[in-house]
C-alpha cells in the first residue's frame, strides 16, 4: 500500500500520536481508564498499521520478531518478578522484620523522590500493568507477523 | 432548554447492533462480514461508554474493532473470500435460536432492574470497599484498575500469563510451515551457512 500516496502519509503522520496514545494509557492507567491490557494493544496496533501500509520487512526491521518473541516472556517476568520482589522486602513500620506476601505491593515503599517516584501500592500496580503491557503488545505483534508471514497455498 | 434523554443515543445504537448482528449473519462475502464485524464491536464500544464503563469500551474498541478484525481480514487473504453455499432447511436452526433465546429472555426477568442499587453486584463485596480502595492504594482513584491490578493481582498474573501461553502456542502452530525456519538438513554438496538474520 506504500503506492498510495494519501494512505502512506496519513499514517506516517498517525503513527507518532498512536504510539503517544498508548503510552498515555498504559502510564495513566492508574488515573483514567486503560491499562496495561488497552494500552498494549493500541501499541501493537501502531506496529500492524506500520506492517500493512509499509510491508512486512520494512515493520521487522523496527520490532524484529526475535525481539517480539522474547518481550512476550519479558513481560511476564516483569509482572511475576514484582510478585516475588515482595517476598524479598520486609514490610514497613513494623517492630519485627517480616517479609511481605506474593504480589503484597506495599513491601514496595521507600523514600525516594517523594511525589515523583511512585511509591508502595502506585509503585507496584505500575510496574504490574507495564508488564502487562509488554506481554500483550509482543503477543499482538507477534500474532500479526505469524499471520502475514505466511504465503497462501496455491 | 431542551433536555438530553439518554434513549436519544441508546435506541439508535441498539437499532444499529441489531441490524449489523442480522448483515453479519445474512452476508455471503467474507471480507464484508468481517467489516461489519469490527463495525459491531465498534458499536458495542459504543454501548459500553453509554453505560460509564469506559474500561471495558476502550479494550472493546482497541480488541474488537482493532486488532481482532486485522487478524481476520488478514485470515481470510490466507484462505478464501467467499463462504460456501450450502443447502440446509433453515427449520431446525430457527427452532434452537428460538428456544435459545426463550431462555435468556426468560432468565433475564429474574434479573434486578437496570441501575438498581439493592441489586447483589452493589451490594456484595462490602460497598465500602470502593470507597476504600482510594485510601488503600495511595490516592489512585481509578477502582477498575486498584481491582484488577492490586486486590485482585493474582487473577490478573493468570490472565498475563494465559496471553503468553496463547502467544507461545500461535507461533509454535504457525511458525512450523515456514521453511525459513526449518533446521536445513546437512548435505554433502553444499555446505551452505545459514543465512544471517535467521531464527536467533
Amino acid at each position: 500500500m506504500i503506492s498510495f500516496p494519501i494512505i502512506r502519509v496519513v499514517s506516517k503522520l498517525l503513527i507518532p500520536y498512536i504510539l503517544l496514545f498508548g503510552l498515555y494509557v498504559q502510564f495513566h492507567g492508574d488515573f483514567g481508564p486503560g491499562g496495561g491490557f488497552q494500552a498494549g494493544v493500541i501499541f501493537a496496533s501502531a506496529i500492524v498499521l506500520y506492517a500493512m501500509v509499509f510491508g512486512l520487512p520494512a515493520a521487522h526491521r523496527v520490532a524484529p520478531p526475535w525481539a517480539i518473541e522474547k518481550l512476550i516472556a519479558i513481560g511476564l517476568l516483569i509482572y511475576a518478578g514484582t510478585g516475588f520482589a515482595c517476598l524479598f522486602l520486609p514490610r514497613p513500620n513494623q517492630k519485627v522484620a517480616v517479609n511481605g506476601n506474593f504480589l503484597e505491593y506495599e513491601v514496595l515503599q521507600h523514600d525516594l523522590l517523594p511525589g515523583i517516584l511512585p511509591t508502595g501500592q502506585h509503585l507496584g500496580i505500575f510496574l504490574v500493568e507495564l508488564g502487562v503491557g509488554v506481554t500483550v503488545t509482543a503477543v499482538m505483534t507477534i500474532l500479526f507477523y505469524a499471520f502475514a508471514g505466511r504465503e497462501r497455498k496455491a | 432548554m431542551l433536555d438530553f434523554q439518554p434513549w436519544i443515543l441508546e435506541i439508535p445504537i441498539l437499532a444499529l447492533l441489531a441490524i449489523t448482528a442480522v448483515a453479519v449473519a445474512r452476508i455471503r462475502d467474507l471480507w464484508a462480514a468481517v467489516m461489519f464485524t469490527g463495525i459491531y464491536s465498534f458499536l458495542g464500544a459504543s454501548w459500553m461508554l453509554i453505560l460509564d464503563a469506559p474500561d471495558v469500551a476502550f479494550t472493546e474498541a482497541a480488541v474488537g474493532a482493532g486488532i481482532s478484525t486485522v487478524l481476520l481480514l488478514a485470515t481470510l487473504a490466507l484462505t478464501g473470500k467467499e463462504e460456501k453455499a450450502f443447502n440446509i432447511s433453515p427449520l431446525m436452526p430457527l427452532v434452537v435460536v428460538s428456544v435459545t433465546g426463550a431462555a435468556l429472555v426468560y432468565g433475564t426477568l429474574d434479573m434486578p432492574h437496570f441501575g438498581d442499587p439493592n441489586a447483589p453486584v452493589h451490594q456484595y463485596p462490602d460497598p465500602g470497599f470502593v470507597e476504600q480502595s482510594l485510601h488503600d492504594m495511595h490516592g489512585l482513584p481509578n477502582v477498575v484498575t486498584s481491582v484488577l491490578a492490586g486486590y485482585r493481582g493474582y487473577d490478573t498474573l493468570g490472565e498475563t500469563a494465559v496471553i503468553f501461553t496463547a502467544g507461545i502456542a500461535v507461533l509454535l502452530i504457525l511458525r512450523a510451515n515456514k521453511s525459513d525456519d526449518l533446521p536445513e538438513l546437512p548435505t554433502p554438496k553444499s555446505n551452505s551457512k545459514r543465512r544471517k538474520g535467521g531464527r536467533k
